[in-house]
């Protein structure tokens, strides 16, 4: 009898299906290893099974029994355990504090300093992170030690399942070698761990089973070993495709000698960017690719200037810049302009209304001797409502009263209004609706055209491939692959941003 | 065996800061006293002293869950109003009106706590509405300044033991080992600590939010109402002031940030707190023995505060990324 079990759960966020019909099965004494591209519905599966989320339908059974978990302190009571992407650690307590939160030893009504004391040096022992001193501060650990923290803290509450998701993400090689050797040892103690991971060797080194999932199906289920890279990639993107393409509309080519807008030269950014090299002409629309979270975000604020103590050399129009801020950035001279992620609260002031939002980022233009040119700013305003087509009531109303997409428009106009000769877009299309993604695709077209250089990150590479003159893939926060025009292929995406080191790169279909 | 003292003194950092910023004003202080050092001049800089840190202490427990109450005065005012009309008469009935206005201090705490959770509101406005409504009870219950208190508790408290140690800083002490030990010591405790320093973090790991937050809200006016009930003994009535309660709320909050308490939640001490309180009281007194003009006292403080108000922020120097600054 399997551990674990999961039939045909489904579930859903407003319209969109994370889970259609997902299964899953678990065995004691097993790493298995869940693959998928961004948005395939990995997340919202370990969500369900740690007790985060509630499935709309299908059934769990663990243990032969049917299950279901009202909270994550649920699931954990019951033996899953799950360590999360984002961390969980309370940067203020100790590591011991920490290990012991959620159930700390006590006596008299008490907490047991000694107890817990010892809790957490064996917790941490049995991480293979007996060198970190159970009084340190969180705070003050490097994020690769938080990260095995958090792995002590799990296995300090007993499970049976531990799931692991992105967990060695942070983690620096020495950290990953211990690591491997305490999964190894949990596995054999007859622990399950479900492993999240876009490592293919790892996946290589550690996982006996595999299971592929795709638009939140379960597609495919594998012993390790039994398939090639190449084939899991296949599964991975799968050609049933249905999604929505943007059409290619790659007409207009920078001549490929004229002199880059933006030119960067050898990068860095602590531990997060290695020396990152890149050039967009105007005219042309880079792409960013790669897995979520490789450095691509840090290479966009990179170069806004909100990172402090970068290396290396930015040179716009030829000459060497030194942005030191978003207000720096979008000066005349330079002329950029970053589109955010997330638009609620990096884009928007949501309750300030529709023609103040659009006019923020282009006060200077507006304004004269520092007061507001109201007719300009009218002016300006109902323009770029024009071209954007932003469906508003009024632009008196305020942000937060349009739709997500609409929302978005507001953030791209806003940065339109300073006429932005350098364009970065961080994700602009996540979360909004097909329509609005196509009208989006189309104005990036126009603004190159009109001589903009644009350096776009996505998460989703339909619209890599769909939008993009040239791609740069990141990995490890640097860039491993450059994909120019007929090279951008899903295939040719997925397998440099899981850094598969294939010959036979961007010739998907010749294999078959 | 990795040695722990290093990692005692990060914890205690800010605590030990605050010690030491009190000694050396304070031995300032006693080398320019124009009498020096006897138990008359230290009952009356304890007595002072005593009151502050005790308001700084019921500071410090909201604080320290990453929210600020600025009721503490008022409950202060009301505690003061209730006890020079109940805290009279025999040794049993003294110690029943005691109780009372303690129960009301707990009660004004939880209010402000039960408003925060529930509510979802900002801490800050909530406290500010509370505490106009304690402040007006108190009216109510004193229009004019006047009352009275049991006196024989009255010297008990403000006055000295044998060998002439102020009554005051034992009743300190009790209080830290009745109140603050423990809950430093207890699951409500660390849960405090937790939510104030990551709320998702604590919610996430399971932590009792909620019932941290209405214990530390709770134990804040107790501590509040004591304070009252101490400043009934030192004037012998009851006044219901709006200005002393001011005064009171500023001071605990500058008691807190001298005392090493972060303002953001989640670290800190209720005894750097008391250090703190004592060094803000000294800074005053400093001035009476250089016999400068007491206006200058207010300027004297601000810069003091302000001092250690930057040293809190020196870490913002070492941000590598920008936005985090306004995180």
């Amino acid at each position: 009898m399997s551990l674990f079990r999961m039939e045909g759960v489904c579930k859903r966020y407003g319209g969109v299906h994370a889970l259609q019909g997902a299964d899953l099965v678990v065995e004691a004494g097993c790493v298995h290893a869940v693959l998928g591209e961004n948005g395939a519905g990995k997340s919202t599966l370990i969500k369900v099974m740690a007790g985060v989320v509630a499935p709309d339908e299908g059934r769990m059974l663990f243990d032969g029994r049917p299950v279901s978990f009202a909270s994550p302190a649920a699931a954990n009571a019951a033996g899953i355990v799950c360590i999360f992407q984002e961390l969980s650690l309370i940067p203020d307590l100790s590591v011991a504090d920490n290990i012991a939160i959620s159930n700390p030893p006590t006596r008299f009504g008490l907490i047991d300093r000694k107890a817990q004391r010892r809790m957490a040096e064996q917790a941490l022992a049995r991480a293979g992170a007996d060198d970190i001193h159970p009084m340190a501060l969180v705070k003050d650990l490097s994020l690769s030690r938080r990260q095995m923290v958090e792995i002590a803290k799990a296995l300090a509450r007993a499970p049976r399942i531990l799931i692991l998701d992105e967990a060695t993400s942070a983690l620096t090689a020495a950290d990953v070698t211990r690591i491997y050797a305490v999964l190894k040892r949990l596995r054999a103690e007859g622990l399950a761990l479900v492993y999240i991971s876009h490592r293919m060797h790892e996946i290589a080194e550690l996982a006996d089973e595999c299971t592929v999932f795709r638009n939140g199906r379960s597609v495919a289920h594998f012993a390790a070993g039994t398939k090639t890279d190449n084939e899991v990639v296949e599964l991975m993107i799968g050609r049933d495709y249905d999604g929505v393409l943007p059409a290619r509309t790659r007409t207009v080519r920078a001549a490929a000698n004229a002199a880059p807008l933006l030119d960067v030269r050898s990068l860095g950014w602590s531990d997060r960017l290695h020396d990152i090299s890149l050039q967009v002409r105007a005219g042309e629309v880079v792409g960013l690719g790669g897995l979520d979270g490789q450095g691509q975000r840090e290479l966009l604020l990179a170069l806004f200037g909100v990172l402090r103590g970068i290396t290396g050399q930015v040179r716009v129009d030829g000459r060497t810049v030194d942005i030191r801020g978003p207000s720096q950035a979008k000066r005349a001279a330079i002329g950029m302009a970053l589109i955010p992620e997330d638009r609620k609260t990096e884009g928007l002031m949501l309750p300030m209304s529709v023609r103040d939002n659009l006019s923020f980022a282009a006060l200077g233009r507006l304004s004269k001797a520092g007061v507001i040119d109201r007719t300009a700013e009218r002016e300006a305003v109902d323009r770029i409502v024009k071209l954007l087509a932003v469906r508003t009531g009024g632009t008196e109303l305020p942000a937060a009263s349009l739709s997500g997409g609409n929302q978005q428009k507001l953030v791209i106009g806003k940065w339109l209004m300073m006429q932005p000769r350098i364009i970065l877009l961080n994700d602009p299309t996540r979360g909004i609706d097909v329509g609005t993604k196509q009208e989006i695709y189309d104005l990036l077209r126009r603004l190159a055209e009109g001589g903009a250089a644009i350096l776009f990150y996505s998460t989703d590479y339909d619209e890599l491939v769909g939008c993009c003159d040239r791609v740069l893939v990141m990995y490890d926060g640097a860039i491993r692959r450059e994909l120019v025009g007929a090279e951008i292929t899903e295939h040719a995406l997925v397998s440099s941003a899981l850094n598969i080191d294939d010959e036979h790169f961007g010739v998907p279909a010749a294999a078959a | 065996m990795k040695s722990d003292w290093p990692y005692h003194l990060r914890e205690h950092r800010g605590t030990l800061l605050a010690l030491a910023g009190f000694v050396v004003m304070f031995t300032i202080y006693v080398a320019n006293h124009p009498v020096g050092l006897n138990a008359n001049v230290a009952t009356t800089a304890a007595n002072k002293g005593v009151l502050l840190a005790i308001v700084a202490m019921a500071q410090t427990l909201v604080v320290l869950t990453a929210g600020i109450d600025l009721s503490v005065g008022m409950v202060l005012v009301l505690a003061n109003c209730l006890a020079s009309s109940i805290v009279v008469g025999t040794p049993l009935m003294t110690a029943l009106g005691v109780v009372g206005v303690l129960l009301v201090g707990c009660l004004c705490g939880a209010i402000n706590g039960l408003i925060v959770i529930y509510g979802r509101l900002q801490p800050i406005v909530t406290t500010i509405a509370t505490g106009a409504v304690y402040y007006g009870a108190a009216l109510a219950l004193r229009r004019v300044p006047g009352g009275d208190v049991n006196a024989s508790l009255a010297d008990a408290l403000t006055g000295q033991l044998p060998g002439g140690l102020p009554a005051s800083l034992v009743l300190l002490l009790a209080l830290v080992l009745v109140v603050w030990w423990p809950f430093r010591r207890s699951v409500m405790g660390r849960a405090a600590y937790a939510l104030g320093s990551s709320e998702v973090a604590a919610y996430m790991s399971g932590v009792p939010i909620r019932r941290a937050k209405l214990v530390a809200y709770t134990l804040s006016g107790l501590l509040a109402s004591i304070a009252g009930v101490f400043v009934t003994c030192i004037t012998y009535s009851g006044e219901a002031s709006a200005a002393n309660g001011s005064t009171y709320t500023l001071y605990s909050i500058a008691a807190v940030v001298l005392g090493g308490v972060s303002l953001f939640g989640g670290s800190g001490s209720a005894i750097g707190a008391i250090f703190g309180a004592l060094m803000f009281r000294t800074i005053g007194d400093l001035l009476f023995v250089f016999d400068l003009d007491p206006l200058w006292q207010p300027l004297f403080q601000g810069i003091v505060l302000a001092a250690a108000v930057c040293l809190g922020s020196a870490r913002l120097l070492r941000v590598r990324n920008r936005l985090d600054l306004y995180g």
